[in-house]
């Protein structure tokens, strides 16, 4: 049994407590926009935000995530498609197949709430998130388009 | 595509005669939505005009598309072409997919499902826009017999039909129904691409809202109601089989439903959850018998193909005048051995299906390039003929070749359904099963032997090509005298495909076909990946030997290859070739022609005194004829530098004892954003032809990026992946 703060609801969830927070979200809760990639923090398509921080639920168990913990996850990032990050995203058109795009939207999401300037070297430092289409020189531009924009972060 | 081509469509047709009727019913129980025709149709007064152009009484208009949705932008492309002749409102609309069991009903009204080879829009363009024009036809058709008036007399802009003489106008929606049962035309013009309005321009992707807020459902997501989920592992080593394997040891695991042998290979757990499923699996004693492929490393493979370079027997691709001739009597020649490894596509999403299966009916969801042949691997799978099986499609979450021409995946949940009837079962692999069960890219080595005059001018040249044969390995009934066609993709004889962009007075091309156990796959790109690094790479040599520049060489070389050498003038242009560089960043150039388009690049790059590349930026060229959607090109274009440098500086799968080494992203590194190079893409569409996008400029990655190594630093890759190597000073 574990209680889970998720997207402002707090949430009990009957599972074993060495379960990855991925298959939680995804299987208990049923909030399937955080994808599996790899399962071992490799590829980022697991990434959620953990207070605030960006972090890689396929190998983090539920047992190490307690109820005060804040987790959101991309449908949480806002309630209707409007957080900055995401209103970028669809002006680059950034996403091609998509799959990657829930991680890297939420990489992204907490790289500019910690760093509301990130030069391109942060970008490249922060965002190590796979996309095998290949969509990382429109991620660029999307986050860097928010950044000038002003919108994030506490700056 | 010359080769993959031979799909499984020849036995669906076959079949043809066999199905009854398009019972889509099936999706419907499940109350989830996932787009396909029928869904529209639902609602009476939805019409569908044929079957390309559905019109909703609001005006909204849906347009069927046959190929898959992988990210590569053709759902966009296909719909723009269709409104394009429909004269439609872009604005309102949207696409849904047809099912295979309905295509196979409707005598295959839809054409070809299969999504690879770069051909959603190079081979379809003409069918599709006869689709929208004919619709459009029909419904000014019926507004003038409203109107009592001529069609002629009547036009149709943004889905508003207007009758200019009496003012009177009527929108597609308010004559749709009439419309719907109006006879096809049979003389249907289409408009010049100088006069697209929606085609032909940068509009932007009708897909991207769901990909940013986690509502868009990949195969990986489903849910059904009393659906279980199961986990498989497949002997490791190619060939292999399950000795045995202890059931009773997990199945009192949490969640643990069934155990069940899939097939001879596999086995594969059960369980309410996912994660149990996985868990049991891994905890779950399995013997293997590895058999004789256990003995097979890369290492006795690169043997076996080295030996091939010289063999007497071979296979000839493109032969001109007396190459061997030729070469015994130049000034000076020039040799070199080149290969290229094993590669996983490493989707994002990992294969998966699910499926549903009872003794009268077998449906399976799953994400696929060629929906008609995941309907043909559930019926074979099965053992139900096609006419009492569905497969429904689903955007892939990635697919570059490994989710087209084979359906290892499909015919595993069909296996594990047909264990459990009535309850659908939804089937994902682990990244690691995935990395061990691909379809991986060929393995070839290539020796090239050049002959320069006295001048420096290329007088000969033979490139003996040693190595896997993809369709040997997948449809070998295509293999005919010992020859895939395929092998010489990019070095064909002058063509409208794949030919070679060199006019060489003495050339010998063969191939000495070599198959190793490991089974071979479409890998975005294809032959052309290999081929492009063997040739260009090559050039780039003979042009230092001849001490001549690189571009000068090859310009010399192209005279009777107009569109190649516009490409490769484009590219030098932009990229300013010739003009000085900043101290320490290096050029190299390459070309080539594949998949109906002609592209070339420039990389510029340093190397550090630590042997740390770093590239700065390329520039890429593409003439693919006819442009339908400049921005979705610009987007394959840098997506292709990603999956070309991936390969180029990454990508390898190693075997050892049969199988393979690499298990995830951990050792299997790919580009990440990090590495990422500036990309300039020039498009240069000279009309006149269709080209696909999708894959050409992955072969010219890696022999821009290695020439201008060369350039950098003296040192010749002539073996991918770079990382292998240490660009270090001597």
């Amino acid at each position: 049994m574990a209680k889970l703060s998720i997207n402002g609801k707090v949430l009990d969830v009957a599972v074993d407590g060495d379960t990855p927070l991925l298959w939680v979200i995804r299987e208990q809760i049923g909030l399937t926009g955080t994808k599996y990639g790899c399962g071992v923090a490799q590829c980022g398509a697991c990434t959620v935000h953990i207070d605030g921080v960006a972090t890689r639920s396929c190998a983090l168990p539920v047992s190490a995530v307690s109820a005060e913990q804040k987790i959101v996850t991309i449908e949480g990032l806002s309630p209707d498609g409007s957080h900055p990050v995401q209103k970028a995203w669809i002006a680059h058109d950034v996403p091609q197949c998509g799959y990657c795009q829930s991680g890297m939207i939420m990489a992204a999401a907490a790289l500019l709430q910690a760093n509301p300037k990130p030069s391109e070297a942060d970008i490249a430092n922060e965002m190590t998130n796979i996309c095998r289409c290949g969509t990382y020189t429109r991620v660029k531009a999307a986050i860097l388009d928010v950044a000038a924009s002003g919108t994030l972060g506490r700056g | 595509m010359i080769f993959a081509s031979a799909d499984t469509s020849p036995t669906l047709s076959r079949r043809t005669m066999l199905a009854g009727s398009a019972a889509a019913a099936g999706a419907f129980t499940f109350g989830f939505a996932i787009p396909f025709a029928g869904e529209a149709m639902a609602q009476g007064a939805v019409k569908e005009i044929n079957a390309w152009v559905v019109v909703h009484p609001d005006d909204k208009v849906v347009i069927r598309i046959a190929r898959s949705e992988m990210g590569q932008g053709t759902l966009t492309g296909l719909a723009q072409l269709v409104a394009e002749e429909l004269n439609c409102d872009w604005a309102r609309v949207t696409t849904e997919y047809p099912t295979p069991g309905q295509n196979v009903a409707r005598n295959r009204v839809w054409g070809n499902f299969s999504t690879g080879g770069s051909r959603g829009i190079r081979e379809s363009h003409e069918y599709v826009r006869k689709g929208g024009a004919a619709a459009r036809m029909m419904l000014i058709q019926a507004a003038a017999t409203q109107w009592s008036v001529p069609a002629a007399e009547c036009s149709a802009e943004k889905s508003v039909i207007t009758h200019k003489a009496s003012g009177r106008s009527l929108r597609y929606g308010q004559v749709a129904e009439a419309a719907s049962k109006l006879e096809a035309p049979k003389d249907i013009p289409l408009k010049e691409p100088k006069d697209w309005m929606i085609a032909g321009k940068p509009l932007k992707r009708l897909d991207t809202v769901d990909k940013t807020n986690g509502a868009k459902i990949y195969g990986i997501d489903l849910k059904m109601p009393g659906m279980l989920n199961a986990a498989i592992k497949d002997c490791p080593v190619f060939g292999g089989k399950v000795k045995s394997f202890d059931a009773a040891k997990v199945k009192a695991m949490p969640g643990v439903t069934h155990v069940v042998p899939v097939g001879e290979t596999a086995v594969a757990v059960v369980a309410e959850t996912w994660w149990q499923a996985k868990t049991a699996l891994d905890a779950l004693p399995i013997e293997w018998d590895n058999g004789e492929n256990a003995k097979v490393s890369s290492e006795s493979i690169a043997a076996w193909l080295k030996e091939g370079l010289d063999a007497p027997e071979a296979v000839i691709g493109n032969q001109v005048g007396d190459a061997k001739g030729a070469i015994a009597k130049a000034a000076r020649v020039v040799e070199s051995v080149y290969s290229y490894p094993f590669q996983n596509h490493a989707t994002m999403e990992p294969m998966n299906a699910t499926a549903r299966y009872t003794p009268e009916r077998c449906e399976v969801w799953t994400p696929t390039q060629n929906g008609e042949a995941a309907l043909a691997a559930a019926s074979e799978a099965s053992g139900l003929p096609i006419a009492k099986c569905e497969a429904y499609k689903i955007d892939l979450g990635g697919g570059f070749g490994r989710r087209g021409a084979v359906h290892d995946w499909v015919r595993q949940v069909v296996a594990i359904a047909k264990q459990i009837p009535g309850t659908p079962i939804k089937l994902v692999w682990s990244r690691e099963e995935d990395m061990l069960h691909g379809r991986y890219h060929p393995v070839t080595q290539c020796k090239l032997t050049g002959g320069l005059d006295k001048d420096g001018n290329l007088t000969g040249l033979h490139m003996r090509i040693s190595g896997q044969s993809i369709v040997a390995g997948i449809f070998p009934q295509n293999i005919q005298n010992g020859r895939d066609p395929a092998v010489f993709q990019g070095l064909n004889p002058p063509g409208p495909e794949a030919s070679i962009g060199y006019g060489i007075p003495n050339l010998l091309i063969d191939h000495a076909m070599r198959n190793p156990h490991v089974p071979p796959g479409f890998w975005r790109g294809v032959n052309l990946n290999q081929n492009t690094i063997y040739l260009e790479c090559f050039m780039d040599e003979l042009a230092h030997a001849a001490g001549k520049d690189p571009l000068e060489f090859r310009r010399a070389l192209m005279k009777n290859h107009p569109k190649h050498l516009a490409v490769l003038n484009a590219v030098a242009e932009r990229a300013e070739w010739g003009k000085t560089l900043p101290a320490g960043v290096y050029r190299g150039i390459c070309q080539t022609m594949g998949f109906g388009s002609y592209v070339a690049a420039v990389a510029e790059v340093s190397v550090s005194a630590e042997g740390k590349l770093k590239i700065h930026r390329i520039v890429a060229a593409t003439d693919p004829g006819h442009a339908v959607n400049p921005a979705q090109i610009e987007r394959q274009v840098e997506g292709s530098f990603v999956y070309g440098l991936s390969a180029a500086l990454h990508g390898e799968c190693t075997v050892k004892d049969g199988r393979m080494v690499e298990e995830n992203f951990d050792t299997y590194t790919v580009l990440r954003l990090d590495e990422m190079p500036v990309v300039e893409t020039v498009i240069v569409p000279s009309g006149g032809f269709w080209g696909g996008v999708g894959e050409p400029t992955i072969a010219v990655a890696a022999p821009a990026v290695f020439n201008a190594i060369f350039a950098a630093t003296g040192k010749r890759v002539r073996s991918v992946p770079l990382k292998n190597m240490d660009l270090r000073k001597a």
